[in-house]
């Protein structure tokens, strides 16, 4: 690679198709430095494309820039969440990555938590530090009981634990969004997945509209909005530009990122695991596509990028993290999490900052 | 957090794969062990019965009907 090019690349670098700008690999370091850092504009679907396909001795530049921009676009603290699963299993979507599906023939069958465990784990989660509390369900859309169990839980939290509430409960109605945003969810999450032109590849059941359908209702009733997806499902280089740039479209509050973990029993159970560096450009990529979002580390990534990746991606655009265990499967010990943000000089963001 | 922290019966007869659900004396389950750090048990160990599995922040609980609850965390 040849750096003067970088050096005096113009912002009207990115302009150029993917690949015909003059030395386009080198380039768009500098014009996302010039484009996202200086002005705070998230890169195309090209420019993102551009750099997941930089060649692996340049990671390290864009992890950096990546790591600028984060620290520049949303500064240095950390959101840490804790995550639960109220309904487990048994769900009618037939989701591929999903170990959850009552299609498929996965070991998880289907459990249903209590008000008193739900109250247990918020407090567990608060005692980390984290602000952020997520109560997840295993379903299509909720059903009357399930709103129920989350009514009273939610109220249940509220009253003991000092700690913002998010919920993901699949597809709302608009009835349902304006329940929630009653109760004080303070965020709702609704992944996408995977880009809109995979989407048929991974869920059938339902479309990739539906999902950004109940986005959209999420934020018009003033709840945040939380939306990703999972990468390694099969999706292009250039797919995962396009989700990048998706989710630069619909803009939410924050994204988290999983990688896949091929679960037993799932069409996905043989798909290979991510590449580590692989991993990292991405994380970063979608950093220069999202400046200001809360970029989240969620399912995977402790099999996809262990203890030193963890930190690499830390170091390379994510300020957020999911501490203790996911909803079927275990995280590392929180206790090592929030060890290494010590390490790494991150304060973890206070309630008082989210409120 | 060990897989038989907080099992209810003891000694338990480990017939199969707590993970995968096969005889343990079949095949190699080294790597369902390995798998068996970041996931809790989906097998009864005594009737290879699936367990119910609920996961929280801190540990893990997995039923048996015939067999009982063990915990981890
Ligand atoms: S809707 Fe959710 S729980 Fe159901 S199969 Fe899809 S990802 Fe799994
Ligand atoms: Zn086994
Ligand atoms: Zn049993």
């Amino acid at each position: 690679m040849n750096d003067n090019h970088e050096a005096s690349a113009t912002p009207t670098t990115g302009e150029y198709p993917p690949g015909q700008a003059p030395d386009a690999q080198a380039g768009i370091l500098a014009v996302a430095r010039a484009q996202v850092l200086g002005r705070g504009e998230g890169l195309g679907e090209h420019q993102v494309h551009e750099c997941l396909t930089l060649p692996d001795d340049r990671v390290e530049d864009l992890l950096a820039l990546a790591h600028e921009v984060r620290m520049r676009w949303c500064g240095p603290e950390v959101e840490v969440e804790g995550i639960v699963s109220v309904k487990t299993g048994g769900c009618p979507e037939d989701c591929h990555f999903c170990s959850q599906s009552g299609r498929f023939e996965s070991p998880v069958r289907a459990a249903w938590l209590d008000v008193p465990s739900l109250v247990r784990a918020a407090k567990e989660t608060a005692a980390t530090g984290a602000t952020e509390f997520c109560i997840v369900a295993a379903v299509r859309g909720p059903d009357d009981r399930l709103m129920a169990q989350v009514r009273d839980g939610v109220k249940a939290i509220q009253d003991e634990v000092d700690i913002n509430i998010a919920c993901s409960l699949g597809m709302l109605t608009q009835e349902q969004v304006d329940d929630l945003a009653a109760m004080g969810v303070h965020r709702y999450n609704h992944n996408l997945e995977t880009p809109k032109s995979h989407f048929q590849n991974v869920v059938t059941t339902h479309t990739w509209e539906e999902r950004w359908e109940t986005c959209e209702m999420v934020r018009a009733a003033g709840m945040e909005l939380c939306c990703g997806g999972i990468v390694g499902m099969g999706e292009t280089i250039a797919q995962r530009a396009e989700f990048a740039a998706q989710l630069g479209e619909l803009a939410p509050d924050e994204v988290p990122l999983n990688f896949l973990n091929p679960r037993p029993g799932t069409p996905f159970a043989g798909y290979p695991m991510v590449e580590g560096v692989e991993a990292l450009k991405t994380i970063a990529a979608f950093r220069l596509a999202l400046p200001r979002t809360i970029l989240r580390y969620a399912g995977g990534r402790e099999l996809t990028l262990g203890d030193l990746g963890t930190k690499s991606g830390m170091l390379g655009g994510i300020n957020a993290i999911i501490v203790g265990n996911y909803l079927t499967t275990l995280g590392r010990s929180a206790d090592r999490d929030l060890e290494m943000l010590g390490e790494l000089k991150m304060p973890i963001k206070a309630l008082s900052q989210t409120l | 957090m060990g897989g038989g922290a907080g099992v209810r019966f003891s000694p338990v007869t480990e017939t199969y794969c707590d993970h995968c659900g096969a005889v343990l004396t079949d095949g190699d389950h080294r790597r369902c062990r390995a798998a068996r750090e970041m996931e809790p048990p989906r097998y009864c160990p005594e009737c290879r019965r699936r367990l119910v599995v609920q996961v929280t922040p801190t540990g893990w609980t997995a039923g048996c009907a015939r067999h009982g609850t063990r915990t981890a965390g």
